[in-house]
């Protein structure tokens, strides 16, 4: 069965069978390796990409369930790499090892759409869900909030 | 003395046969005459077939109607297999009294219903009775669609007969027997169909009756969200509406005694219905997916009175001032469950779904379908919630362009039942669910069925 979808505005089809995980369509098929596999059960966060702009574990959506959607990668969420959490991600130096980092990029962008001067509360609650086995959580948390005084200023200088 | 007795005796015995042959040629013949008025009720001739009109033999506008009436009568979420050409037919339906595969309604002539006019059309939606006279199943719900009006079928027709013929041979059912004999169909209709188009109630005003007509004869709502007697017909009262397990899914109820903690207010209605997402309720999915995902095509006063009916049948605007409250506590439940925990259920829940479902303080996102107020979580079956965290919700379901991945793939039956059981107790003041594993192990072993 054939399904076609956005992938960072540009459309794909792939005929892979329809259990086919979306994450090793995006990494073998397409070639965007941004994205990673960690433990394949929806339960580290590392395959996290932007689903209709929400967050999403692609290792466990079929890609039966994608027809039609619009996908973001970590390729894809600024043109330029300039997306204020990746901008803050780079001042505070972050990652470590870097194979989560990716997935946990993609889960605080949306974190800052919906929570736009996030509590520690509103950040441990959406990003447990997004493991680092470099322990670098207080730094993801300090980069969030610097993302977010970025994302108050470049909205107060337009 | 000793002959007359006998005399008596036989005469006795030679009258008692009669009598005994009177009877039973009496009920041979009550018998005969019996089916022969069955027979005769049965029988429905074959209407002649005729050359299949060209789609430009109907006026535009028809057609149009029609389009918008057929997408808001669902006929191509039942006459097309998934992934199939529309209206070819072939999508299987499950009962208790075996699989139905839906026909081709497309007007191809040899599979479809190319051959057929306008009046056998009409005979099959208001009488369910095919061109060649057979007794058409109630999985075609032709008990609601007699109520819709002569206009709005011939429309339909219009619009069927304009589309791309597909040539598909309809699969053969595969029913218990003796039901496969649509001749005794003709009995069910004498127990539970009552023909007619629908009679508009003097107790209301137009735009709640013109609500009642589409949800009653178009929409045919009752067919999923009534229970079902024995036979498989709707049953009325107090049952009317009070929710029923359709495809593996339960159909809550439509009326008050829907336990969503927030009513179904008529804004909530609307932006469930035609949106696909409600806010304090979740989104469509399983088969009212293809519902709330059609019915956004009716002409905003008609999606005015079908919200007005439908919220008349549970009086949800009546308790709006409920949903304030609801929503206080399920954002007090987000704050004081989502943070750093002690209780392994709690974390659990954090580490898989609070990502995507946590609201914190502030408002409840309808991105971020809240799980205090959602229906699965408080339905009396916990059927609902468990067929989305095992397979998720594609593109076609749910709010538009959004998914939800399927955890069914890591998850164990005890991870599941886990969550829902916890989602129960700690979002919900309804009793625990029964059994919970082994329902899991059921639904997993079901499948996630031909939506």
């Amino acid at each position: 069965m054939s399904t076609s979808f956005l992938v960072n505005g540009r459309p794909v089809r792939t005929d892979e069978e329809a259990d086919t995980p979306l994450l090793w369509v995006l990494r073998d098929e397409i070639g965007l390796k941004g994205t990673k596999f960690g433990c394949g059960i929806g339960m580290c966060g590392a395959c996290t990409v932007h689903v209709g702009g929400r967050p999403t574990r692609s290792c466990i959506t079929p890609i039966s369930a994608m027809e039609g959607a619009e996908v973001t990668t970590i390729e894809g969420l600024d043109p330029a790499g300039q997306h204020p959490v990746q901008q803050a991600w780079r001042e505070l130096q972050v990652p470590q090892c870097g194979y989560c980092q990716s997935g946990q990029i993609m889960q605080a962008a949306v974190l800052l759409e919906d929570f736009p001067n996030p509590t520690d509360a509103d950040i441990d609650a959406v990003m447990t869900g997004n493991l680092c086995r470099c322990m670098t959580y207080s730094r993801i948390r300090d980069a969030i909030k610097a993302a977010a005084r970025l994302t108050v200023q470049a909205t107060t200088h337009d | 003395m000793a002959r007359a007795i006998t005399s008596s005796f036989d005469e006795k015995r030679i009258a008692g046969r009669r009598l005994c042959r009177r009877l039973v040629v009496g009920a041979v013949a009550l018998g005969l005459l019996g089916l022969a008025g069955f027979a005769a009720f049965a029988w429905q001739p074959a209407l002649p077939e005729i050359a299949t009109p060209a789609p430009s033999s109907f006026a535009l506008n028809v057609v149009a109607r029609g389009a918008v009436l057929a997408a808001a009568g669902y006929c191509s979420s039942c006459h097309t297999v998934p992934g199939g050409q529309p209206f070819g037919g072939g999508y299987a339906m499950k009962s208790a009294f075996g699989t139905i595969y839906s026909t081709n309604i497309s007007p191809d002539r040899e599979t479809g219903i190319g051959a057929w006019s306008k009046d056998a059309f009409r005979r099959a939606m208001h009488e369910g009775v095919a061109r060649d006279g057979s007794h058409l199943f109630p999985a075609f719900p032709y008990e609601h669609f007699t109520k819709i009006s002569d206009d709005d079928v011939d429309a339909i027709y219009a619009f069927i007969m304009s589309q791309k013929p597909v040539h598909a041979s309809a699969q053969p059912n595969a029913l218990i027997p003796p039901l496969g004999i649509r001749a005794l169909q003709a009995g069910w209709k004498l127990l539970f169909f009552r023909p007619g188009r629908f009679k508009p109630s003097a107790d209301h005003d137009a735009q709640w009756n013109r609500g009642a007509y589409l949800a009653e004869a178009l929409d045919h709502c009752s067919a999923c969200h009534s229970p079902r007697n024995l036979l498989g017909a709707e049953r009325g009262g107090a049952a009317r509406y009070s929710g029923a397990y359709v495809d593996g899914w339960f159909a809550p109820p439509l009326t008050a005694a829907n336990p969503s903690p927030s009513p179904w207010t008529s804004d909530e209605l609307h932006a469930y219905l035609f949106q696909g997402i409600g806010q304090f309720h979740g989104t469509p999915a399983g088969p009212m997916s293809p519902a709330a995902h059609s019915l956004f095509v009716l002409p905003q006063a008609d999606q005015n009175a079908l919200v007005r009916y439908i919220a008349s049948i549970g009086g949800g605007d009546a308790r709006a001032g409920s949903a304030a409250a609801a929503k206080g506590l399920a954002l007090q439940i987000n704050a004081t469950s989502a943070g750093r925990q002690t209780d392994p259920d709690a974390r659990f829940y954090v580490a898989a779904c609070a990502s995507c479902h946590y609201n914190g303080t502030g408002v409840i996102n309808p991105a971020r379908p809240d799980l205090a107020l959602n229906s699965a979580a408080h339905l009396s079956s916990p059927d609902n919630l468990i067929r989305v965290i095992l397979f998720g919700i594609d593109t076609p379901e749910g709010a538009p362009g959004l998914v939800m991945p399927a955890f069914g793939k890591g998850f164990s039956d005890a991870d599941v039942a886990r969550l829902a059981a916890y989602l129960r107790r700690t979002r919900t003041d309804q009793p625990p669910w029964p059994n919970l594993q082994k329902t899991v192990a059921d639904i997993r072993a079901q499948g996630k069925g031909v939506e």
